[in-house]
C-alpha cells in the first residue's frame, strides 16, 4: 500500500463546550475513492473546514505528502495542491464562468502578482480555462456571469475552479446539493469521470452516488468515525444500518 | 449522418472557444469613447481660461477618486479615512517648501508618494486584517490620528492655521506658475494622464482581476489559494500613493495647506464623488468628481448656506436610481439604444 497523500491524525475540534469532531483518524492515498457519510450534523463540513484550514484543530495534525500543514493558512494548503468544492456555491457571481476559472490559473501560477500586464493577453491560461469547461461541457456558457447560470451549472463550475487547481486532493462537499434531481446525473457524471490520480474525499447523502461512486466509506457519526470499511462491507454492517442506512434505505425503497 | 453531427458539434464548441478566448484577449484594449473625457479637459483649457485653478482643483479630485475607486471599487476595502493620505501628500510639500526650502515640484511629488506610500503600508499592514465596521474605524481613526499628531506639533504644522504662502519652483525651472493657473492646469492634467495609465494598467493585470475575486467573494479567494492579506496591502499601498501625490498637487496649486486637508469631510467628499460617478469603473472618478465639484461650486454660489442641499438631493437620487452611478447610467442607456438600433 502506497504512502498517503493526505492523512488526518487525532483531529479534535469543539465549539465551546460542544465536540463537533472527536479524534478523527483519516487517510487518502492517491487515487482514493472515499465518501464521507453520516447523518446530518454529523460533523463532516466541519472536517473537511479542518482539512482545509477553515477551522483550526483544537489538538490533531493534517499531513499532506507526509509534511504537516496544520499550522499553513488556509491558502497556502490550497497552493500545495489541497482543494475543495463548497456545499453552497461560494464562487465569483459577477465575473464570467471564463473569468472564475483564468482567476483560479493566475492565483495557481503567480500570475495574479504581475500588475503590469493585461490578464487577457496570456493565451495559454485562457487555452487551459477553456480545456476544464470544456471537460464539464461548459463552453457554452463562457462568456455568461455566473450569477445567470441555473444552480445546476453553478455546481459544475465549482468543479472547474476546484479542477483549475491541479490539485492532488479533493474535497468534494455534496457536489449535487441543491440540483434538481433530473440534473444530479451530469454532476454523477462528471464525478465519475475525474482524474484517477487526484485522491478524492466526497461527503454524499445519496447512497446510489456513495455506492456507485466509491471505493471506501468512512462513516462519520457525532463527529468520530463509526465505522470504515469498502461499500460491501458497510451495507452489510448491522449498526451502521441502524445508526445511519437503515434510515436512507428505507427512505430509498419508497423512492425506488 | 451521426458523424457530421458530432463534428458541427465540435466545430460549434470551437467557435465558442474562440469567441471566449477573444473577449478576455480584447477586454484591457483601448475604446475610442477613453478619449472623451481627456478632450473635454484640454477643451476646458481653452473655453475657460479665467476658471483654471478650479479646473486644477476638479481633476485633483479625479486623481483622488481614482486612487479610492483602486481599493473601494476593485478591492471592496471601504475606508473613511481616506484623506489620511491626502493630507500626508499635502504635507510633505508643505513641509519640504516651509521648512526645509526645497520648492522643486515633480521630486516633491515623488517624495509625497513616497511617504504617503510608507504610511499607507504601515498602517495597511495592520488593520487590513479586519473587514466591516472594525475596519471602517480604523481607518477613519487613522486620519484623525494624523491630523491630532499635526495638531500637537504646530510648531511645525502650523496647525489649522496651516502654511500659508508657499511658493514652488518653477516647472523644470523653466515654467512659472502664473497667477491664472494655466501653467498648473496642464501640469496638474500631465499627472492625471500619467497616473490614469498606470491606474488602467493595473486594473486589467491579473493583479487587478484578483483583487476584483476579493471583493467578489473573499472566500473563495482563500480556498484557490490567493495570498489575499498581501493582495490588498500591495493595493492599498498603491491608492495611498496616489493619494499622497493628489494631496501634493493640491498644495502646490493652493499655495497653502492646513490640517482641514485630513478632515473626516474630505475622506466622505471623495467616496461621495466616487458613488455618484460609480464605482469599480475607472471612469467613474472622472463623472463623479467634475459633478460633484460643478454643483458645488454652482450651488454654493445660489446659496452660500443651503448649498449642501443639492449634493445631498443628487446623492439620494443616485443611490436610488442609478445605483451603479452616473456613468453605470450612462452605460446602461447606451447598451439599449445600441441593442434597440441593432438587428
Amino acid at each position: 500500500m502506497s504512502a498517503p497523500v493526505l492523512e488526518v491524525r487525532g483531529l479534535n475540534r469543539a465549539f465551546g463546550a460542544l465536540p463537533v469532531t472527536r479524534n478523527v483518524n483519516l487517510a487518502l492515498e492517491k487515487g482514493a475513492r472515499r465518501a464521507l457519510i453520516g447523518p446530518n450534523g454529523a460533523g463532516k463540513t466541519t472536517l473537511v473546514n479542518l482539512i482545509t484550514g477553515v477551522l483550526k484543530p483544537s489538538s490533531g495534525r493534517v499531513l499532506l505528502d507526509g509534511e504537516d500543514i496544520t499550522a499553513l493558512s488556509q491558502a497556502e494548503r490550497a497552493r500545495r495542491g489541497l482543494a475543495r468544492t463548497f456545499q453552497i456555491n461560494t464562487l465569483f457571481r459577477g465575473l464570467t464562468v471564463l473569468e472564475n476559472v483564468c482567476m483560479t490559473i493566475g492565483e495557481r501560477d503567480g500570475e495574479c502578482n504581475n500588475l503590469w500586464r493585461a490578464a487577457g493577453a496570456k493565451r495559454s491560461v485562457i487555452d487551459e480555462a477553456l480545456d476544464y469547461l470544456d471537460a464539464l461541457r461548459l463552453t457554452e456558457d463562457a462568456l455568461k456571469l455566473v450569477r445567470e447560470l441555473p444552480y445546476g451549472r453553478q455546481r459544475l463550475v465549482e468543479i472547474a475552479v476546484a479542477l483549475a487547481q491541479r490539485p492532488r486532493v479533493l474535497l468534494l462537499d455534496e457536489p449535487a446539493a441543491g440540483v434538481p434531481s433530473s440534473e444530479t446525473h451530469l454532476i454523477l457524471d462528471v464525478v465519475a469521470s475525474l482524474d484517477p490520480d487526484i485522491a478524492i474525499l466526497i461527503i454524499e447523502h445519496d447512497m446510489d452516488v456513495v455506492f456507485r461512486f466509491a471505493r471506501q466509506i468512512t462513516v462519520l457519526v457525532a463527529g468520530a468515525v463509526f465505522t470504515e470499511g469498502t461499500p460491501e462491507e458497510i451495507m452489510a454492517n448491522a449498526d451502521v444500518r441502524a445508526v445511519y442506512l437503515g434510515e436512507a434505505l428505507h427512505g430509498g425503497d419508497h423512492h425506488g | 449522418m451521426d458523424e457530421s453531427e458530432a463534428q458541427a458539434t465540435v466545430s460549434a464548441r470551437g467557435v465558442a472557444r474562440a469567441r471566449a478566448a477573444d473577449f478576455l484577449a480584447r477586454r484591457h484594449r483601448f475604446r475610442w469613447p477613453e478619449c472623451l473625457p481627456w478632450l473635454l479637459a484640454i477643451a476646458a483649457f481653452f473655453l475657460l481660461p479665467d476658471r483654471m485653478t478650479f479646473g486644477a482643483q476638479v481633476l485633483i479630485m479625479v486623481m483622488f477618486a481614482l486612487s479610492l475607486d483602486l481599493i473601494l471599487g476593485y478591492a471592496g476595502i471601504v475606508t473613511l479615512g481616506h484623506a489620511a493620505f491626502f493630507g500626508v501628500g499635502a504635507y510633505t510639500v508643505g513641509l519640504l517648501v516651509a521648512r526645509l526650502g526645497y520648492a522643486e515640484p515633480i521630486s516633491s511629488l515623488f517624495a509625497a508618494a513616497l511617504v504617503a506610500g510608507l504610511i499607507g503600508f504601515a498602517t495597511g499592514w495592520f488593520l487590513l486584517r479586519y473587514r466591516g465596521l472594525t475596519l471602517l474605524m480604523l481607518t477613519l481613526a487613522t486620519a484623525i490620528m494624523l491630523q491630532e499628531t499635526g495638531n500637537l506639533r504646530s510648531d511645525i504644522s502650523g496647525g489649522y492655521d496651516g502654511l500659508p504662502g508657499l511658493t514652488i519652483a518653477p516647472l523644470f525651472g523653466v515654467f512659472q506658475y502664473d497667477l491664472y493657473g494655466h501653467v498648473n492646469y496642464l501640469y496638474v492634467l500631465g499627472v492625471l494622464a500619467l497616473i490614469f495609465f498606470f491606474v488602467r494598467r493595473i486594473v486589467y493585470s491579473p493583479f487587478g482581476q484578483a483583487l476584483t475575486g476579493i471583493r467578489e467573494n473573499v472566500r473563495r479567494m482563500h480556498a484557490i489559494g490567493s495570498p489575499v492579506h498581501r493582495r490588498l496591502v500591495t493595493v492599498y499601498t498603491i491608492a495611498a500613493a496616489i493619494a499622497g501625490i493628489a494631496g501634493a498637487l493640491f498644495t502646490q496649486t493652493n499655495a497653502y495647506v492646513t490640517l482641514a486637508v485630513f478632515d473626516f469631510d474630505v475622506s466622505a467628499k471623495v467616496m461621495v464623488m466616487l458613488i455618484l460617478g460609480g464605482t469599480g469603473r475607472l471612469y467613474g472618478a472622472f463623472a463623479g468628481a467634475v459633478v460633484y465639484m460643478v454643483m458645488e461650486d454652482y450651488f454654493s454660489k445660489m446659496s452660500p448656506t443651503f448649498w449642501q442641499f443639492g449634493i445631498g438631493l443628487l446623492l439620494v437620487l443616485t443611490v436610488l436610481f442609478a445605483p451603479r452611478g452616473i456613468l453605470g447610467l450612462v452605460q446602461g442607456l447606451g447598451a439599449r439604444a445600441w441593442r434597440r438600433a441593432g438587428p
